[in-house]
């Protein structure tokens, strides 16, 4: 076990994901489901970043005054996450479009709403 | 937005510049932060400026639906055909070195080509995406 | 951070939401260049703090801006991600510390030789670049196809739109069979 002040950040993190958890899960409203979700990867954007991260490293363009830094930052978990964003948005624009549709076929967005009116249509 | 005067004057001023700081972050993207994807959605954010102060008829009446549709495709024509090209060239997929005579600058040019195609894919879908978000409030 | 993520729990107006949403993303922006990861960060300001504000709030203005109103707690969902995240916390106990150099993530061989020698073979500077567009191409080529295909999903779920909204808008609340399958 490492010192708990040395995996602090990973707590800091771990918190964030549970909220975003949370706000998918619990709420009812489809919007807000959305919000959780992009609160849930952008915790784990942070996580992955955080292990990326050199204690007095400096950012992975190569210059002649790296004398002054100790080493890089690792490149490779942020490439991950460079595409990982990207691809976060389009899945956030296809979900809202969803959304969208869902609002015109029902005429609401809240879960529970949705449901009553499957169960009036099957009675 | 007609009556908001310093909105519209200061957007025409504003617009230009975001553009070029896209092209910029494009095509420095090998010495700076920077790249496609970040390039890409910078350049349709300076659109997006102008569909919210301007209207989305105007805007449209500048870069079309149907065009930006064939210039998402192109984007990733570009890509995947900087490959097929060094294949032709007798190398493998998307290995750049058969690009140019000397290895390092075939390198340099590929990257250079294929984060032109990642930017104008980008670009051309994200503003898509938000014209047919800006369309249904027009509508309703 | 933390005081937009508890707020966006508990407000149920959307648009408060969709703002705190952006200044969370913006914060994030700021913890990635702390931790020196630049172009990431640059990303996350330009897309999750811009693109994805724009497009929330284009939808809450078609869809309306109230969500409905539930005092209580719901406890399901609230064990559900609290035994979630304890099991997480329990998994950190055994990760390395943060930022220390002797990792396994940095002693590992594919981070050195990219570190020495891209610059070498392609003569940019910024690692990022160079793994992202020549090391990983295969990777980013998949994901501009991606990005593609979402565009070309959102053109066919609101493109038809113009043609269906005025007989749809009538029968919402009677049974219309026809849509909802699909």
């Amino acid at each position: 076990m490492t010192d708990w002040h040395a995996i602090i950040t990973y707590w800091a993190v771990i918190t964030l994901l549970v909220f975003g958890l949370y706000i998918v899960t619990a709420s009812s409203n489809l919007v807000k489901k959305i919000i959780g979700l992009n609160i849930f990867q952008a915790a784990v954007f942070v996580m992955y970043i955080s292990m990326a991260k050199i204690l007095n490293g400096t950012a992975p363009i190569i210059t002649d005054k790296i004398n002054e830094f100790s080493a890089y930052s690792n490149p490779l978990p942020h490439v991950l996450i460079l595409t990982a964003i990207v691809v976060g948005v389009s899945t956030t624009a296809l979900g809202l479009a969803l959304i969208v549709r869902i609002k015109q076929s029902y005429n609401t967005i809240e879960e529970t709403e949705i449901r009553q009116q499957e169960q009036t249509e099957k009675e | 937005m007609k009556h908001h005067i310093i909105l519209r004057i200061v957007s025409k001023i504003l617009i230009p510049i975001i553009m070029l700081f896209a092209l910029y972050v494009q095509f420095h993207g090998d010495f700076g932060p920077g790249g496609g994807f970040q390039a890409g959605v910078i350049f349709a954010s300076a659109l997006i400026l102008h569909v919210l102060v301007f209207g989305l008829e105007n805007t449209q009446k500048v870069i079309k639906s149907t065009t930006l549709q064939i210039f998402a495709a192109l984007g990733v024509l570009i890509f995947a055909g900087v490959g097929v090209v060094t294949m032709l060239l007798g190398g493998e997929f998307l290995n750049y070195n058969y690009l140019a005579k000397s290895a390092v600058s075939g390198q340099h040019l590929g990257i250079l080509i294929i984060e032109l195609g990642v930017g104008i894919t980008v670009a051309s879908v994200i503003l898509l995406i938000f014209y047919h978000f800006a369309g249904l409030k027009a509508d309703d | 951070m933390f005081i937009c993520v508890i707020g966006i729990s508990l407000l149920r107006n959307l648009f408060a939401g969709a703002i705190l949403l952006s200044v969370y993303s913006l914060l994030a922006a700021c913890l990635f260049i702390i931790m020196d990861a630049v172009d990431v960060a640059f990303t996350e300001a330009a897309v999750g703090a811009g693109i994805s504000t724009i497009l929330v709030l284009a939808t809450i203005l078609y869809t309306g801006q109230e969500c409905q109103r539930h005092i209580k707690i719901k406890w399901a969902p609230l064990v559900l991600s609290l035994a979630v995240g304890g099991l997480l916390i329990y998994g950190t106990m055994d990760i390395p510390a943060y930022g220390k150099k002797d990792n396994p993530i940095h002693q590992y061989k594919v981070t050195k030789n990219y570190l020495e020698k891209s610059q070498k073979e392609t003569g940019a500077p910024n690692i990022v670049t160079v793994i992202l567009a020549s090391k990983r191409g295969y990777d980013t080529l998949g994901e501009v196809v991606v990005v593609f295909c979402a565009g070309i999903g959102v053109l066919l779920l609101l493109g038809g739109f113009k043609r269906k909204s005025k007989n749809k808008l009538n029968t919402t609340n009677e049974t219309d069979n026809e849509e909802v399958p699909s």
